[in-house]
This record gives C-alpha cells, sequence and structure tokens, in this order.
C-alpha cells in the first residue's frame, strides 16, 4: 500500500463566477472503497470527472494508480470505469451492443469484447434483456448497464457517480451487492453518493465534502464516534414546545438540532446523560411526548457539518 | 559500435510502428462509432424519414408549384434545378452532424467516451462518416424521384456521377463545420435552430433555384463567392454540358479548404472541452 490508487491534491476549479472545487483533496488506498458524500453541487461530480480525465483543473494535481490525469490522460483511461449520472449508455442500441461497441473503444479485440460484455451481462443480470433496445429498459437496467460498460476492461479503479440516485430500493440493494463483490475482488472505487445509508453500507472510508472541500473524513465508524456516540430524540407534538425545549436546551449548554416539533441532542458520553437533559427541560418546557436514544447515524454527521459551527 | 548504429535506426522503426498502430486505431475507432451512428439512425426511422422526405418535397414543390413560373433559357427547369436541390440537400443534411453530436453532448455518451482510451478524433469522424452515409442514401432517393419528375441529366451518367461526387464531398466537409456548433451546444434544437440560418443563407443566395443574374448586384456579390454557388455551378457544368474543369476545381478548392479548416477547428474544439 505505498501508493494510493487515487490521490487529489488541492483541485480548484470554477465554472464561471461559481467555484466548484475549492482546494479539494482526497486519496484512496489501493482496493478501498471511498464514498464521497455531499450534497448536489457540493462538488462531487466535478470531482469525479476531473479525476476520469473529462475535465480539466484549474490547479491542484491528481493521480489515478500513479498517473497525473491531466498530463498522463491517456494512460489513465486504460485503468479507470466511469459509471453514474452523467455518463450514459446509448438508448437506440441493444444492451449487447452497447458494451461491444465499449469494449471495441477499450481497444479490446472483436471476440474479446464479446465474451467479456456476455460475462459481464451475465454477472449483472442482463442476459435476459440483452438482445433488446435500451430505450425500453428500465432505470434500473440501464443503470446496470451503465455499470457493466464501466468494468468491461477490468478497470482497476472505478468511479460510481450517484450510481443509485432515482433507482427503486431493489435496484439499489442489487446495485450494491454488485459493488461489494467488485471491492471483493480487489477494485479500487470510488463512490459519490447523497445517501449517507449507502456510503455506510459500501464505504471503507467516508469524505464528506462541502463547498468544493473535504469538510472531514474517516471510517463511518470514526465520523459517527467523532460526533457523539448517542442521540437523543425528543418528540414534543407540537412546534411551539420544541422551540421552547430549543431555548432551555441551550440554556443549559447543549447543542440541540430542531427539526418541525423534534429535538435532537448529541451526547458525547453515552445515555446517562438523559437525565440531565431532561432536567434542563424541567418546568421551561412541556414534556416530551416521545424520548428516544438512537446511534447517530452519518445523517446526523453531516447536517452537523454543512450546517456548520456545530460539530463537537 | 554496430548497437550505435542500429540503435536510432530501431528507434525510428519504432516509432513509426507506434505512428501506424495509432493511425489503425483510430481508424478502427471511428468505424466503430460510424457504425454505431447507423445503427442510431436506422432504429430512429422517423429523422430518417423526414431527412428523405423534406429534399423530396422540394424537387416536387420547385418542380410543379414554381418550375412554370421560373424560365431558364436553353434549359429544361428540372435539369436545372436538380444541381440546386442537390447542394441544398446535402446543406440542410450537415445540420444533422450539430443535432446529433449535441444529443451525444446532451445524453452523456460523450462523456463516457472522453473517458474510454480510443482516439479522441473518432468521435466526430465516426459522426461525420456516418451522416456522409445518409447523405448517400437521400441522394440516391431524390436521383430517382428527379428522373420521375422529368429530370433526364441530359450530359449522361458520367457527368451526374461526377456532380453527385462533388456534392457528397461538399456536405462532408461543411458537416465538419457543423460539428464545432454541435459540440458547443448541448440542446439538440438550439443546435438545430443556430444551423439552419447559415444553410438557409448559403443556398438562397446561391445560383440553386434561379440564376445569379436576377439577383441585385450587392447580393451577388456575395451570393457568387461563397461554395454553395461553386459547388451548383460545377454540377451544372457537368449535368448539362459545358466547359466544366474551371468550375470543378473551385468547387474541389472550397470542399478542401473548408474541411481542413473546419476538422481542424472541430477536433480544437472537442479537444477543449472540459477545460
Amino acid at each position: 500500500m505505498s501508493e494510493p490508487a487515487v490521490e487529489a491534491r488541492g483541485l480548484r476549479k470554477a465554472f464561471g463566477k461559481v467555484q466548484a472545487l475549492d482546494g479539494l483533496s482526497l486519496a484512496v488506498p489501493a482496493g478501498s472503497v471511498l464514498g464521497l458524500l455531499g450534497p448536489n453541487g457540493s462538488g462531487k461530480t466535478t470531482t469525479v470527472s476531473i479525476l476520469t480525465t473529462s475535465l480539466r483543473p484549474d490547479a491542484g494535481r491528481a493521480t489515478v494508480g500513479g498517473l497525473d490525469v491531466v498530463t498522463e490522460a491517456a494512460r489513465v483511461r486504460r485503468v479507470i470505469g466511469l459509471a453514474g449520472q452523467f455518463a450514459a449508455v446509448d438508448p437506440n442500441l441493444t444492451g449487447q451492443e452497447n458494451l461491444r461497441l465499449i469494449g471495441r473503444l477499450s481497444r479490446m479485440g472483436r471476440g474479446q469484447a464479446r465474451v467479456r460484455a456476455d460475462e459481464l451481462l451475465d454477472g449483472l443480470g442482463l442476459n435476459a434483456a440483452a438482445g433488446r433496445l435500451v430505450r425500453g429498459y428500465s432505470g434500473g437496467m440501464r443503470r446496470r448497464l451503465d455499470v457493466a460498460a464501466a468494468l468491461l476492461h477490468r478497470p482497476a479503479v472505478l468511479f460510481l457517480d450517484e450510481p443509485t440516485t432515482g433507482l427503486d430500493p431493489e435496484s439499489r440493494f442489487a446495485l450494491w451487492d454488485s459493488v461489494r463483490d467488485l471491492a471483493r475482488s480487489g477494485t479500487t472505487v470510488l463512490l459519490t453518493t447523497q445517501y449517507l445509508e449507502e456510503a455506510d453500507a459500501l464505504a471503507d472510508r467516508v469524505a464528506i465534502i462541502s463547498a468544493g472541500r473535504v469538510a472531514s473524513t474517516g471510517t463511518p465508524a470514526e465520523l459517527k464516534a467523532r460526533f457523539g456516540t448517542v442521540v437523543f430524540q425528543l418528540d414534543f407534538g407540537r412546534q411551539q414546545a420544541a422551540q421552547a425545549a430549543h431555548t432551555a436546551l441551550v440554556g443549559a449548554g447543549y447543542r440541540p438540532r430542531r427539526d418541525g416539533a423534534d429535538i435532537q441532542v448529541r451526547s458525547a458520553t453515552g445515555s446517562g446523560e438523559l437525565a440531565g437533559v431532561l432536567r434542563a427541560l424541567d418546568g421551561r418546557a412541556p414534556d416530551p411526548v416521545s424520548v428516544a436514544v438512537r446511534e447517530p447515524t452519518l445523517d446526523d454527521v453531516f447536517l452537523s457539518l454543512t450546517r456548520g459551527g456545530e460539530a463537537a | 559500435m554496430t548497437t550505435i548504429a542500429i540503435a536510432p535506426r530501431q528507434a525510428a522503426a519504432s516509432r513509426v510502428r507506434a505512428a501506424f498502430s495509432a493511425l489503425a486505431g483510430a481508424l478502427s475507432d471511428t468505424a466503430d462509432v460510424a457504425w454505431r451512428n447507423l445503427l442510431t439512425q436506422l432504429r430512429t426511422p422517423q429523422a430518417l424519414v423526414f431527412a428523405t422526405i423534406q429534399p423530396v418535397i422540394f424537387v416536387l414543390l420547385f418542380r410543379y408549384a414554381f418550375g412554370g413560373a421560373i424560365r431558364v433559357p436553353g434549359t429544361n427547369y428540372v435539369d436545372f434545378l436538380m444541381p440546386g436541390i442537390f447542394a441544398q440537400t446535402v446543406a440542410f443534411g450537415a445540420v444533422g452532424t450539430a443535432v446529433g453530436l449535441s444529443g451525444d453532448l446532451r445524453t452523456g455518451i460523450l462523456v463516457r467516451f472522453r473517458t474510454l482510451p480510443m482516439a479522441r478524433i473518432a468521435v466526430l469522424g465516426g459522426r461525420t462518416v456516418a451522416d456522409l452515409a445518409r447523405n448517400l442514401l437521400v441522394i440516391v432517393v431524390m436521383t430517382g424521384v428527379g428522373f420521375a419528375a422529368g429530370f433526364r441529366s441530359p450530359h449522361g451518367a458520367g457527368g451526374l456521377l461526377a456532380a453527385l461526387g462533388l456534392v457528397v464531398a461538399f456536405g462532408y466537409a461543411i458537416s465538419w463545420g457543423f460539428a464545432s456548433l454541435g459540440l458547443r451546444v448541448s440542446d439538440p434544437e438550439a443546435a438545430q435552430a443556430a444551423a439552419v440560418p447559415v444553410v438557409f443563407l448559403l443556398v438562397f443566395t446561391s445560383a440553386a433555384f434561379v440564376p445569379a443574374t436576377a439577383m441585385p448586384g450587392w447580393l451577388q456579390a456575395f451570393g457568387t463567392h461563397q461554395p454553395v454557388d461553386a459547388l451548383v455551378n460545377a454540377e451544372r457544368a457537368l449535368i448539362l454540358g459545358g466547359p466544366a474543369a474551371h468550375d470543378v476545381l473551385i468547387s474541389l478548392a472550397w470542399s478542401g479548404g473548408l474541411l481542413v479548416v473546419f476538422a481542424l477547428l472541430a477536433a480544437r474544439t472537442y479537444a477543449r472541452m472540459g477545460r
């Protein structure tokens, strides 16, 4: 593990006046899965575009497999695969024709491209639809074909840009299984997603990206630990009551987050702190309708980071 | 000693081999992309049908609706008309190059192509070659309709084929011109809207439908110094008979010059995407 499979340092990219990337740095160790997590417009796709050589950074450097994505772009293209929201398959070709075309353009021989295409159609459960035009595919099938196209030349590094956005749960889980299989077979994966659940399920490490730079990074467990060990979720039934509770908790030195009639309080020390929280409310706000103690999700981490200032 | 003498020769040989293999790769990629574009066109037959119907309607319209009112001394109007319609057809056909590429830009296929280890020029080469093939099909159909409507190509088959060769060459050259446009607009309708006026201007100021002598002087000055006019004149010389060499050379010079300029421009546009 001498050299990371993907490394970016200080990437900057502006589109007109919009600074899409503002000094983004990240590293993906070979054979691991990195989840790049962020809301729309945070710079995920821009990052992927630069790393897959279709976009040039204004400043900064990036390497994939040790090769510079700008000066050695042609060689980078031999080791990468890209699937996702903006890399498409052709609706007017069949699944099989799409894959054979990509295979040929990846400089595989005709026979080799055919064999590999069939292998992937089989592996991704598209066998029955292989001879049908892609315009008749469901969203999930199209996405799987897209992933197959990215895998055709057995890339060492796979980029998946929001691979499950807009998919139904069943298709999403099927795609997750494929990604896990790939990771197990040693492929390095960089995956962008808006879904915290997805990063949690697939990624060895997560980089949270906000306003064009990495705001926080770690394993899913580390990130959760860093942002508290438990979350108390208090439901007050009415927004007004929740507002009063919010004020009371802030006054007692907590950092609550209100969401409608719900209040969430993070605690670093554990569930024992619940007593203190309730005591802070005593007499200052109505009693909560329900109280739940739960583990923090990446959602909690994410919201605290992107709302700024709230990070523990 | 021998190694010193041989090494540079080997290096040169391997450079030549590398260049040949790059060229072979580019040709193979171009063929693959062209095949994909042709399949795509065949599978959206509406587009193909309209691409064919429009020129056919023009032939019939000009032959029967306007033809009676337009007198061209010394020839049958339909024989005068067909060279103009051929030129118009490939000029409009080239708009398809812009529309096709901007469609590929919108669907994201171009993003995928840009991350593949393929020759970059193949995206443009494959598109223009496929559009060339479509032009050939449309021209064959039109020629048939023309003959049914009274076109006789008085100077014989050789003249007609030579003229059609010029037409196809011109169509290919301007396809590259519209390729740059298509790469800049990720909306096929916008690409079409931008391309059509250019074509109208070139076609209707040329001698495609009426002799240039019928236009006011200032318009003639523009109309007679542009590639569509050069093409139409060369075609007429070949189809109707008469001294052709001069007009043919001028048309070939236009097509060759435009091809070089437009291809460089389109290649540059493609290379600069994503900067």
